[in-house]
């Protein structure tokens, strides 16, 4: 089965400083992956070519079958219907409700009539745990609902792999567990996850793959009770003992 | 002497006023429309259209609006366009507004995090869709206070259009001084109807601003 995510070769530079120096990653179907690593070190930035939010230079992009081109707009708009995306700050549109947040694009871009739109978003919202936030406006919630409104609004484009951008980063501790657990279910449920996170509990607990990525490149990857158990190289081991 | 009461400079000056609020209707729907072309022009991605648009405004920032009428109304002439005072003016105003206009909003746009835009992106919204959907609801929020405070500017700017002859409050104003010889009586009325002009703008704005900004309080 060829994977949902593909890719090979990917080097990005912000002018001489080269952030990803020649990155392979295959994600396949219903797969989790974690992806750790220090500040810098390129994972945001590795996320973020996923869905053409940052231009590469070099390597290709694929998407459950498509292939990332950077200059089409239509070929881009038709991959980033296959690509959810989570941010750190959350990115709701303030002007919306929670449930137009939600509509907007399955209205705007795959055209789906208000009743179902509507209907479909509120299935969505009683997933997250949120079914009567509907009317309310994003900064009438919670950082953590906020966040689960997001998660839902990623979801009802329907996309075949969700990218998490350090999505409990910018929480409250008391709010990061309402948030992993959406994430866990999604998991359960035979979502494809990448994510980029520091929660190691949680990334040991979930993910079926960890990737450490150390300037630029993946330096180790495996399955998490290897990784963390017994990591392989130094530079790994000393990541993770910081973290202590 | 002309024998002028008060009621009668009044009546005239009221009468002219009207030229005042139909050439500054026009400045500001003209700048407006030309503006938000403008503002498009120069947030998008063709990188001869926003230097085009980054040129125009320098060139109408940059320049005295007395000059740009004179310019207008004298240099169409030269073109071998018969312009009245009239189209002038309009055609002035319209330009000058435009260029304001189009900075004002630009800065308003750019006021809206990047986040804004990358999760609009995210979403598989296409420019267009981004920019109508997300970027500008937010930025017409923040951007009435400074269009307002530049739309009273605007009103007490079409003052200016007196110059090439062109007959509205200052004009009017002028004409019946010279004629009753009471020049503070008349132009303290002039000042007085340009207030009553420019408040009510400035009134309207702040209930407007309150109202939308109702359901973040």
């Amino acid at each position: 089965m060829p994977p949902i995510v593909d890719i090979q070769g990917l080097r990005k530079s912000y002018g001489a400083h080269e952030v990803l120096r020649g990155v392979d990653l295959q994600v396949a179907r219903g797969d989790v992956v974690a992806v750790i690593g220090r500040s810098g070190s390129g994972k945001s930035t590795l996320l973020r070519c996923v869905n053409g939010l940052e231009e590469f230079q070099h390597g290709s992009v694929g998407v459950d079958g498509r292939t990332l081109h950077q200059r089409d707009p239509a070929a881009l708009r038709e991959l980033r219907q296959r690509v959810g995306m989570i941010f750190q700050g959350f990115n709701l549109f303030p002007h919306l409700s929670v449930g137009r947040n939600i509509m907007l694009a399955p209205t705007l871009v795959r055209r789906q009539g208000g009743a179902q739109a509507e209907q479909a978003a509120r299935a969505l919202l009683a997933r997250v745990g949120l079914a009567e936030k509907f009317d309310a406006m994003p900064d009438q919630l919670s950082g953590g609902q906020q966040q689960r409104v997001a998660i839902a609004r990623a979801l009802a484009m329907e996309p075949a792999v969700l990218l998490c951008d350090e999505i409990t980063s910018a929480l409250d501790p008391e709010l990061v567990g309402e948030v992993l657990k959406v994430v866990e279910t999604l998991a359960a449920e035979g979502m494809t996850l990448l994510m980029v996170t520091h929660e190691m509990g949680f990334a040991r607990k979930v993910a079926d793959r960890v990737v450490f990525m150390h300037q630029g490149l993946i330096h180790e990857a495996g399955p998490p009770q290897q990784l963390f158990d017994s990591p392989a190289t130094p530079e790994l081991r000393q990541f993770l003992a910081a973290l202590h | 002497m002309v024998d002028f009461s008060l009621l009668d400079v009044l009546r005239n000056l009221a009468l002219a006023a009207r030229w005042t609020i139909v050439l500054s209707l026009i400045a500001f729907l003209g700048g407006g429309l030309v503006g938000l072309t403008l503002l498009v022009l120069r947030i998008g991605r063709s990188p001869a259209a926003r230097t085009f648009v980054k040129a125009y405004v320098e060139l109408f920032q940059g320049t005295p609006l007395l000059m740009q009428l004179f310019l207008a109304y004298f240099g169409l002439a030269l073109f071998g366009f018969r312009t009245s005072a009239w189209t002038a003016a309009a055609l002035a105003l319209t330009l000058y507004s435009s260029a304001f206009l189009a900075e004002i909003w630009r800065g308003c746009v750019e006021a809206i995090p990047r986040g804004q835009w990358e999760a609009a992106q995210s979403l598989a919204l296409n420019w267009r869709e981004q920019l109508r959907h997300v970027i500008l609801p937010q930025a017409l929020r923040i951007a009435i206070p400074p269009t307002v405070g530049f739309l009273v500017q605007v009103v007490k700017g079409t003052a200016l259009a007196s110059i090439i002859g062109f007959i509205e409050l200052t004009k009017a104003g002028t004409m019946i001084a010279n004629a009753t010889f009471r020049p503070f009586l008349v132009y303290g009325c002039v000042a007085l109807l340009y207030f009553v002009l420019c408040f009510p703008v400035s009134l309207m704005a702040r209930r407007l601003e309150a109202k939308l900004n109702a359901p973040h309080r």
